[in-house]
């Protein structure tokens, strides 16, 4: 099996609005897929959507080509890890947030002991483990938010705008280690961005949403190289893109 | 009166019936505020308006309300238990549960929406979800706590009506300052409020130490 996600014929709606439109939409295992798109596009909703913290109209989800509505929400969401935009660390040590998901699934003491080190080493914030997460700056803090979410060693990691509040050099520092964390982790990532560097350096393929429908999907070069109309050329910032439709 | 075995009697009774109600208050009124401030359900904003009117009740109406459910002749006079400790913490919780139950409320609300859904991000039940907003707003729950207490430590209309100020049995150190004063005993009077105000302290200050050493870690 390719693909970790299959998504079919999802409808999710907030309020009456129709959110999300999407057709179909694979994530494969160990891809990193950026979802690009202006704001209020639909971004945010599909991750929402997929940490299962949405309900959709109507579609289905397939995890690991199986069928998942009649998996309750809490088994469901054990399988996965979200890391917001803010870093939301919770009022206690670092440490004892790394290992708050970890206690969420009932780990034995002895596996939060080796895991919970072992990560805020590789976020490099090893030092950080005994202070308070109010204590923080904000690079520190969306470090060990990521952390938090990589302890569980999830199948699917949900990132939304993770890097969008930090300063320039921060946040180039912590891409360049995610980068390299999720390659040599392999882990499944699905990264919200509106920052198209951003996603073009980390992600393996990008997918367009605008409009609250998917747009286009596809390797970044071939996104950059022809956009498949106007909309999704304006939103790449794509200033030859020539409508050959319109010429012949 | 003087420091006696009655003094004493009356102080640990005074301790029992407002600990037991505070217990009680806070067992109905934090699942109940958690509710309020977490919950979709219609009439939830009604609920809340009845619970903010609530933190307000006249202990008087409240012991009005009790003494008549609880009278020989009322729905409830079979049950016996008027000019009981039991009557009396009933009237206390029905004081200090909305206290507890609006704090609580206000307590959850303040916190940051998002927290909820990160919890649940992170593969957390309902259940750890709940207990987690709780550890977050541990520092305005205690306060809640302190408020809940502080406001049945300190009644007395409804003791009164409720416990009849019955020696040895229903009189606590609020209705024994009434009757002190009402006999002219002021000095009586004035140590019985000297040592209520040092156990409300003492109660507030174990309790605020608590609180605060939470916020400082």
């Amino acid at each position: 099996m390719k693909h970790l996600i299959e998504i079919r014929d999802l409808l999710v709606k907030r309020g009456q609005r129709p959110a999300l439109q999407l057709d179909y939409l694979t994530i494969d295992k160990g891809e990193v897929l950026a979802i690009v798109g202006p704001n209020g596009a639909g971004k945010s909703t599909l991750l929402l959507t997929l940490a299962r913290l949405l309900r959709p109209e109507h579609g289905e989800i397939l995890f690991n080509g199986q069928q998942t509505r009649s998996e309750s929400d809490t088994d469901y969401r054990r399988r996965i890890a979200l890391v917001m935009q803010d870093p939301l660390l919770f009022d206690t040590s670092v440490f004892d947030n790394l290992a708050s998901g970890l206690h969420f699934r009932g780990a034995a003491k002895d596996e939060i002991y080796q895991r919970v080190p072992f990560w805020l080493e590789r976020l490099g914030v090893a030092h950080l483990s005994k202070r308070r997460a109010g204590q923080l700056s904000g690079g520190e803090a969306q470090r060990v938010s990521l952390a938090r979410a990589l302890v569980l060693e999830p199948q699917l990691l949900l990132l939304d705008e993770p890097f969008s509040a930090l300063d320039p050099p921060t946040r180039a520092g912590l891409l360049d280690d995610l980068g390299v964390l999720l390659s040599e982790t392999e882990t499944t990532t699905v990264f919200v961005t509106h920052d198209l560097p951003e996603a073009a350096q980390v992600a393996e393929r990008m997918a367009v949403i605008s409009g609250n429908r998917l747009r286009q999907v596809g390797k970044p070069e071939d996104l950059f190289a022809s956009p498949i109309d106007q909309e999704v050329a304006q939103f790449l910032n794509h200033k030859t893109f020539v409508n050959i439709r319109t010429i012949i | 009166m003087i420091f006696d075995a009655e003094v004493f009697q009356i102080t640990i009774l005074s301790l029992q019936i407002s600990a037991l109600a505070t217990g009680l208050s806070l067992f109905i009124g934090l699942p109940f505020g958690t509710l309020l401030a977490l919950g979709k359900f219609p009439g939830r904003s009604f609920l809340m308006s009845m619970v903010n009117t609530g933190m307000g009740l006249p202990p008087v109406v409240v012991g009005l309300f009790v003494a008549m459910m609880l009278w020989r002749s009322g729905p409830l006079g079979d049950l016996r238990l008027i000019y009981t400790p039991t009557a009396i913490i009933i009237a206390q919780v029905i004081i200090s549960f909305p206290v507890v139950t609006g704090l609580t409320a206000a307590a959850l609300q303040a916190l940051d929406p998002r927290l909820r859904l990160q919890l649940y991000g992170l593969g957390a039940s309902r259940g750890q979800m709940v207990w987690s907003l709780w550890r977050e707003a541990r520092l305005p729950l205690l306060a809640a706590l302190m408020a809940g207490f502080g406001s049945v430590i300190s009644e007395v209309g409804a003791s009164m009506m409720v416990g009849g100020n019955i020696r040895y049995q229903t009189r606590v150190l609020t209705t024994a300052i009434v009757l002190e004063t009402g006999k002219g005993h002021f000095d009586t009077a004035i140590a019985l409020g000297l040592l209520l105000l040092t156990i409300t302290f003492l109660v507030n200050w174990a309790l605020t130490w608590i609180q605060q050493r939470g916020a400082r870690r």
